[in-house]
């Protein structure tokens, strides 16, 4: 039953490019709560050097995880071709083009969203990135004097750092963690609801303007996504059968070019025979074989169909004209056919 | 396992799933054996940078070399680029999308290794304490050079008696790791924007020539398993062949030491497996297996094919009666030679 489920699960997010963005989407949120908890936090409790760790801390990684959400998905190059495709035969719809890009902003956007929400709720990189604009009157002794400017600074860059903590006299560690660490949840749970928030409104709000408008945009975005998926899968069938064709021709030929004739079976041939012999292709000793073998390196067939095969009709053999050609003798079709 | 099985299926549906797969092995793989290694900095002077950067840069590059190794498409790349051209045209651009490729793929997991020691920041400290200015922090003033040299080579060891209850230490250590932690960010920010440029950019590019490079060289990989397969088949039809015409000759040998015993096996029905073959007892069967041992049979069955059609008639061609007469001496070298001309 878990297997069954399983299976599913795994067969629907293959369905389309959509869902499978949708089953990366998850995986890649999952992994940046993982990274950030992996992840060695450590302020350089230096003054000017705290800013920069701790706000590099905050933003640098959500661009990454946005960037990378791209790169994984596939439909980044079926937009630019789309985009950049000459017109030829087909109109080009920008209304599709702004669909396909939405949606892959829209699930790019959700592992930096929980990056910056796991960080703020943390609270170690905006206490290391703010500490040293404590405001020291309110918590601590405001009027302890005898320290410049720059000292100052220099002891509350100190605050994230718990042993190295010199200021007991200006202000209380504990309360400026306190404090900071209250504003970054504060902020944290801000973010939250604000992207919760812009979330639901996009969902709900989107089918009040044009939505027919919509409806067809996402239908020839998945049917673009699809047909090239298909056309793929079709250039790789087709790459199959003209390999096996080209090699079967490249057996028959060396039989010939040996001139053992053993594709004409004698009289009465037993049908079991006649299938083995098939099998072999025509090849039956050593030194046939390592001709052959030979030959395959250091004279590869050109890639041109001969004629005969394709008496049904077969369209692929414009597509070889402009390959080198070897002409074989003519010689007349006794062979079989074998299922290679 | 079922779920192994479909993801292991799902990997091998075609060859660029399987490479994906095997690079994404490898970059666990890497991540794995970082995790597991025990670093252990020098702790002096000269020692420190050599042994760091050494950490940084020697398994990138085994693990660049693995992955070029573990994936088919180099050889098949290779051979592309050196077969005589013969019949058939050679296309530069094939080799070279082969090519690019293969190096992206084995570049994922020597970049995973060193962004994820830059971002540990171990290596870094060890490679680079002993470079960083001793005026910065505190407790640096009125020691000789050398001196200093040697208390800042200490720094990455938490455990050494000159350093351990110096606070500079952890504010270097804090300060370096801080380095190499900006610099491992700002490595990976960089590679994915320009992973990010290329996928979204090649298109703007000369996207006709690209499907036309994509799809033979698509081609050419299936080509050569399916030749691999066909010269597989082969082998296994023409070894049946062989060998069952080894029993053959074995049974027509015993049948003539005995012809005027009963002969219970031929008039068996046409119809019917024979899979002792006439062997049928253990004088014969060591017999026949000297003679497999000592004297292998040729590797030609062009005439095993008209045998099989004479079979029942007792006739033997010429290269059997050279074969029985010599049976029974040691070693024989077989008639036509196993030597290959190739």
């Amino acid at each position: 039953m878990r297997m069954d489920k399983f299976r599913m699960i795994f067969q629907f997010l293959q369905s389309n490019q959509e869902s499978f963005m949708n089953g990366i989407c998850g995986i890649m949120a999952l992994a940046s709560a993982q990274m950030y908890s992996a992840f060695d936090f450590n302020c350089p409790c230096l003054p000017s050097y705290n800013l920069v760790y701790g706000l590099g801390i905050l933003f640098v990684p959500p661009w990454v995880l946005f960037l990378l959400g791209f790169v994984m998905n596939n439909n980044v190059s079926v937009l630019a071709e789309e985009w950049k495709r000459p017109t030829g035969m087909r109109q080009k719809d920008p209304a599709v083009l702004r669909y396909m890009f939405c949606s892959m902003a829209q699930r790019a956007m959700i592992a930096p969203a929980v990056w910056i929400s796991v960080t703020l709720l943390d609270g170690k990189c905006f206490m290391c990135a703010f500490s040293t604009s404590v405001p020291v009157e309110k918590l601590g002794n405001g009027s302890y004097s005898g320290l410049s400017e720059k000292e100052m600074r220099r002891i509350l860059a100190r605050i994230p750092c718990e042993e190295i903590y010199n200021g007991r006299e200006l202000v209380a560690r504990e309360v400026a963690v306190r404090y900071l660490r209250c504003i970054s949840q504060a902020l944290g749970w801000s973010f939250v609801l604000l992207m919760t928030v812009l979330a639901f409104l996009v969902r709900a709000l989107r089918p009040c303007f044009t939505q027919a408008a919509f409806l067809k945009s996402k239908y020839w975005s998945h049917y673009i996504d699809i047909e090239r998926k298909l056309f793929d899968e079709t250039c790789t069938e087709h790459a199959k059968t003209f390999a096996k064709v080209c090699i079967q021709q490249f057996f028959e030929a060396m039989n010939m070019h040996m001139g053992l004739g053993h594709t004409h079976s004698p009289e009465a041939a037993p049908s079991e025979v006649g299938e083995e012999k098939e099998k072999l292709l025509g090849i039956t000793d050593q030194r046939t074989m390592n001709k052959l073998l030979k030959s395959w390196h250091k004279c590869k067939p050109p890639l041109s169909l001969h004629q005969e095969v394709l008496q049904n009709g077969n369209g692929w053999v414009e597509d070889n004209q402009h390959r080198n050609h070897i002409g074989l003798p003519k010689r007349e079709i006794v062979t079989y056919y074998s299922k290679v | 396992m079922d779920r192994f099985r479909m993801i292991f299926q799902y990997f091998q549906s075609n060859s660029e799933s399987v490479m994906n797969g095997i690079c994404g092995l490898l970059a666990l793989a890497s991540v794995k054996m970082y995790t597991s290694f025990d670093f252990n900095c020098p702790c002096l002077p000269k020692y420190n940078m050599a042994y760091g950067l050494g950490i940084m840069c020697l398994p990138p590059m085994a693990l660049f070399l693995c992955g070029l190794i573990l994936n088919r498409q180099s050889l098949v790349m290779l051979e592309e680029w050196k077969r005589p051209t013969g019949g058939r045209k050679k296309d530069l651009a094939i080799i070279r999308y082969m090519c690019s490729s293969i190096m992206q793929r084995a570049m994922i997991a020597p970049v995973i290794w060193i962004i994820v020691t830059l971002l540990d920041g171990k290596c870094f400290v060890c490679a680079f304490s002993g470079s960083i200015d001793p005026e910065k922090f505190v407790g640096f003033a009125n020691i000789t050079p050398t001196q200093t040299q040697l208390l800042l080579s200490k720094v990455p060891c938490k455990d050494d008696e000159l350093m351990k209850n110096n606070p500079a230490r952890k504010a270097i250590s804090r300060y370096l790791k801080c380095w190499s932690q900006g610099l491992g960010w700002s490595v990976l920010l960089i590679l994915i924007v320009v992973a990010f440029l290329a996928r979204s950019l090649r298109p703007c590019f000369n996207q006709a020539a690209f499907l036309q490079t994509r799809y033979w060289s698509n081609y050419i990989d299936i080509e050569q398993k399916i030749f691999d397969e066909t010269c597989c088949e082969h082998a296994r039809d023409f070894a049946h062949k062989c060998i069952l015409h080894f029993f053959e000759s074995m049974q027509q040998e015993i049948k003539l030491r005995r012809f005027n015993a009963p002969m219970e096996e031929v008039d068996r029905g046409e119809g019917e497996e024979d899979h002792l073959r006439g062997i049928t007892d253990q004088e014969q069967m060591n017999e026949l297996l000297k003679s497999w041992y000592y004297s292998k049979p040729p590797l030609d069955v062009s005439q095993a094919t008209q045998w099989q059609q004479s079979v029942g008639r007792e006739r033997l061609s010429m290269p059997w009666a050279d074969s029985l007469s010599n049976r029974g001496n040691a070693p024989q070298k077989a008639k036509t030679s196993r030597q290959t001309d190739v």
